[in-house]
């Protein structure tokens, strides 16, 4: 069973390249059983979108941010 | 003989003042943000200086009042980027210590791999909330320069430059394994750090 430490990895590795499918079976199904580890994936996907506005002069464009 | 040159410069110099005015507002942004590639004061300085030259030569390229700030930082990414380049090959660019452990790291985490409780993630709200506030952009900052110095870097080439994992590898020299392990690391440090002073700010 993947744990928290791991999840978090494949949580930032999704956002550098596809996951296999058995990267993203494993890290749904700890997600569906762990609340901390879906706010760290939130945070996460926060992180990349604040990255991507910053420095923009807070223009509201809002892009789904794919998941 | 009147000369309708003059009301034409005129309206050109103030429109450069305004122009010259909002820049020099953005400045320690743009500062900030040099800082956090560059890790030096006086080059972020440089680079900011030779951006805001490059913005004002190239302004009539710049069409439109939308979106000037962004344009601004798009001509800075270039020069820092230059300065990076420049640094490689000059062999200034330290090279990444990155296979040790991370013991900020390790301390989020139990032995058997869940999280500590003090390290819990808490829900920060509604993210478009998050993103328009100030107090989010200065915890955000504070964070970023906390980070270690090539983990900073690799961070902010790939979220803040958009460079790729690939290009950030031939910049730096390392191996993209290495790139997400450093990625990996920095956001867990970035998440515990602005986690720390957002939740704070908001109830202080």
């Amino acid at each position: 069973m993947m744990m928290c430490k791991e999840a978090t990895r494949l949580m930032s590795l999704k956002h550098e390249r596809n996951l296999t499918l058995q990267e993203r079976v494993s890290l749904r199904f700890h997600l569906s059983m762990c609340g901390a580890c879906r706010q760290c994936d939130r945070q996460f996907t926060l992180l990349r979108e604040a990255c991507r506005r910053y420095g923009s002069d807070h223009r509201v464009d809002h892009e789904d941010d794919g998941r | 003989m009147e000369d309708p040159a003059a009301s034409e410069g005129d309206r050109l110099a103030n429109q450069r003042s305004t122009r010259l005015e909002h820049l020099s507002s953005i400045r320690p942004k743009l500062v900030a943000f040099a800082r956090m590639h560059l890790r030096d004061s006086a080059m972020a300085e440089d680079a900011v200086q030779e951006a805001l030259m490059a913005a004002i030569e190239k302004d009539a390229t710049f069409a439109g009042r939308s979106g000037y700030d962004t344009w601004v930082f798009g001509i800075l990414k270039y020069k820092i980027l230059d300065i990076m380049r420049y640094q490689k090959r000059q062999g200034r660019l330290q090279p990444l210590d990155d296979e040790e452990s991370d013991e900020v790291i390790d301390r989020q985490f139990r032995k058997n791999g869940r999280w500590e409780a003090r390290s819990r993630p808490a829900s920060w709200g509604d993210p478009d909330a998050v993103v328009e506030s100030q107090h989010f952009w200065k915890v955000f900052d504070a964070c970023m320069i906390a980070l270690p110095e090539n983990t900073a870097r690799v961070f902010s080439l790939r979220e803040l430059m958009g460079l790729s994992t690939e290009e950030i590898c031939r910049l730096l020299e390392i191996r993209e394994n290495n790139c997400w392990v450093i990625l990996h690391r920095a956001r867990l440090r970035l998440r515990q750090c602005i986690e720390k002073g957002w939740l704070e700010g908001e109830t202080s």
